[in-house]
């Protein structure tokens, strides 16, 4: 799965930063039928995890409402240098995960 | 009575010059201040998914003779300047657009199956390149030949509406169509991630929507005259820059 992640590579200790992650999926949410007017089954992404240096920032379930290629947009408050990591969870077990490395000065 | 006549003709064909003359504008200048920011952002534009995958598959390899696209043809970068459609080099009277041109060199080059028009693969190697020249104009081949066979496409009526291209994207361009605005029509944006469809999609696509509204037979996705049409609009839109991948409502 693709992903984009956007995080500033330096911040000031104290200061918040914008975080940005988007996620290639249908988010085929379980309601539709195709030609034949069989369901299409529900495939969505339900979870998504952020953690700055392992602590949690920000964790979401999502549901079938979500549209397509989720993008999520969040401030973060700069405490330490280190590693943001994000997680996304599909129906199908699957986990995507990313990281990305942050400098506090 | 027969001298005076041709003056309603002369009048029609100053309306046909005039209306022809608008400079041409992108579907942006028509697009809500939120599709904009979406479209101005890396981040926030869903086209780049399609983009990162498509940069990727150029160096992978693939095939009999495992190489990649970037084996033959080296960086990406290098197709900054590529113009399509183009014709067949092997069959000049077979037009070839940017997709029917990747989807010839995997199957004879490469020697690995084709993706198919639309599938996921081909719209982001599609993009991918198309991306490497935005912000730039985009270069056309001046084949009149083929220009003048799109621009006989765009300008005929079809359908159980009876409207051409023209009739929408350039006589009532700006107008509204309930709540929606009729922009020109303009292709330099795709593929663009339209919202209706969740997903990046095709110039081609594109038209079949444009047929399946005015109650026409779409033409098949790569077909000869979708492609004479492309290069048409290439043409018509030459001035603007290359927006892919543009976000659309």
């Amino acid at each position: 799965m693709k992903v984009l992640v956007s995080v500033p590579a330096v911040v000031r200790r104290g200061e918040a930063f914008e975080v940005k992650a988007m996620a290639m999926h249908v988010m085929e949410n379980g309601f539709r039928r195709d030609m034949d007017g069989k369901a299409v089954p529900r495939k969505i992404l339900n979870h998504f995890t952020c953690r700055y240096n392992g602590e949690i920032v920000l964790d979401c379930d999502w549901h079938t409402p979500i549209s397509a290629n989720p993008y999520m947009s969040f401030a973060v408050k700069a405490v330490d240098s280190g590693t943001l990591t994000f997680e996304w969870i599909d129906d199908d077990g699957s986990i995507e995960r990313h990281s990305a490395p942050i400098t506090v000065t | 009575m027969t001298r005076l006549w041709p003056l309603p003709i002369f009048l029609a064909a100053i309306g046909a010059a005039l209306a022809a003359e608008q400079p041409p504008r992108s579907g942006l200048d028509y697009a809500t201040p939120g599709l904009r920011a979406m479209q101005a952002d890396d981040f926030a534009n869903p086209g780049m998914l399609w983009v990162a995958e498509g940069e990727a598959l150029w160096d992978k390899k693939d095939g009999m003779g495992g190489t990649s696209c970037q084996s033959c043809h080296g960086a990406l970068s290098s197709m900054a300047g590529i113009a399509y459609p183009r014709r067949d080099p092997r069959d000049p009277s077979r037009l070839m657009n940017l997709e029917t041109r990747i989807e010839q060199c995997r199957v004879d080059r490469m020697g690995a199956p084709p993706f198919g028009y639309e599938s996921r693969e081909l719209l982001a190697l599609t993009a991918a390149i198309r991306n490497q020249a935005r912000g730039k104009q985009s270069s056309v081949v001046e084949d009149a030949a083929a220009i003048a066979e799109g621009e006989r496409y765009y300008r005929m009526r079809r359908g159980a509406f009876d409207l051409s291209c023209a009739q929408c994207h350039e006589e009532r361009a700006g107008k509204h169509l309930r709540d929606e605005t009729i922009s020109q029509g303009q292709s330099n944006g795709f593929p663009a991630y339209r919202l209706r469809w969740q997903g990046l999609g095709s110039l081609h696509r594109r038209f079949q929507v444009c047929n399946n509204a005015v109650g026409a037979e779409p033409s098949p996705l790569g077909s000869q005259e979708y492609i004479a049409l492309e290069w048409y609009l290439a043409w018509r839109g030459r001035s603007l820059p290359v927006e892919t991948p543009a976000v659309r409502q």
